[in-house]
């Protein structure tokens, strides 16, 4: 698949699952395990996506680098109720000293 | 930002996508070398909620024909939380629309300014990038972590993603790890949690 593709087709599913909301009967998708699954997908993707970018490298399995203590440095701005930017730039700032000074 | 993809495609994702979580879950399978077919597997089960906040919204906003369209693409965490927060229906209606369009509007122009920063930067580790997608993920995830089910399913996909992570090709973790929410849904619920609990607005 090329990388328009991906993109073209990410987008239109996405767009057909907002959409599908406004045009299926209510009770067709009103049910307590639908709703249930619906809340906890994006729980459980974010997380393993959490665990998988901090924690895996391309070719070495499992590692420990400077992208560990950036996300120890998100959590805990994330602790202190800082806002998502906050957090985000906390975290490459973390990652980038470090690596500036040698490691990881 | 968008290892990958290159600008045009980073701002058509975003102008067209418009799912914060989705989007860089694309970018982010897709610079880790994953496959195409995981990169758009994982970014439609993250967009799955707004299928069900779209069913919510069209009981509030009671649009009609082409007026659906905009109302789908705008239908986000943001926008839905904003309306269902309102109590009177005209604040709703209000509330979902400015809502959206100004995130749309100020997520789109974040997105331009940061695909064109990140490729003048060049090697994105040594500005710590790599490290910035995991702390995003981790700041979307946040808000959801109220309820100990949601503390359960977040520690069993994280486990679980990474012990499957050495053996299979990048996208796939993730996708395994999903199934730590269709369990958790298939389980009777426990009294305190309520699926239909947003999150608050996160970014």
């Amino acid at each position: 698949m090329t990388l328009w593709t991906t993109v073209l087709l990410a987008s239109g599913l996405a767009f057909a699952t907002k959409f599908l909301g406004y045009v299926v009967p209510h009770q067709v998708l009103d049910g307590v395990v639908v709703s249930r699954v619906a809340a906890m997908l994006p729980v459980a993707l974010l997380s393993a996506l959490v665990a998988v970018q901090t924690f895996t490298a391309a070719r070495d399995g499992l590692t420990l680098d400077a992208r560990a203590a950036g996300l120890a440095f998100a959590v805990t701005a994330l602790l202190l109720r800082a806002p998502f930017l906050v957090v985000v730039i906390l975290a490459a700032a973390t990652a980038a000293t470090l690596r500036a000074l040698g490691w990881g | 930002m968008a290892a990958g993809l290159n600008i045009w495609q980073t701002i058509a994702l975003s102008a067209l996508l418009f799912s914060g979580a989705s989007q860089f879950a694309v970018v982010g399978i897709v610079a880790a070398g994953g496959a195409g077919g995981a990169a758009v597997a994982t970014s439609t089960l993250l967009g799955m909620r707004n299928g069900l906040y779209g069913l919510q919204m069209s009981r509030l906003l009671g649009v009609r024909g082409l007026r659906r369209v905009p109302a789908a693409q705008l239908t986000i965490d943001e926008s839905t939380a904003v309306a269902i927060a309102q109590p009177e229906r005209s604040a709703q209606r209000l509330g979902f629309w400015r809502t959206g369009l100004s995130v749309y509007v100020l997520w789109n122009l974040t997105t331009i300014v940061g695909a064109v920063v990140g490729n003048a930067l060049g090697d994105p580790k040594r500005f710590g990038l790599d490290a910035a997608a995991p702390a995003a993920f981790c700041a979307l995830l946040w808000p959801r972590l109220k309820s100990g089910d949601a503390r359960a399913v977040a520690a069993v996909a994280a486990v679980i993603a990474l012990v499957v992570a050495p053996h299979a090709p990048a996208g796939i973790p993730v996708l395994v790890a999903a199934l730590a929410a269709i369990v958790a849904g298939l389980l009777p619920p426990r009294a305190t949690s309520d699926p239909t609990d947003l999150p608050e607005t996160s970014r």
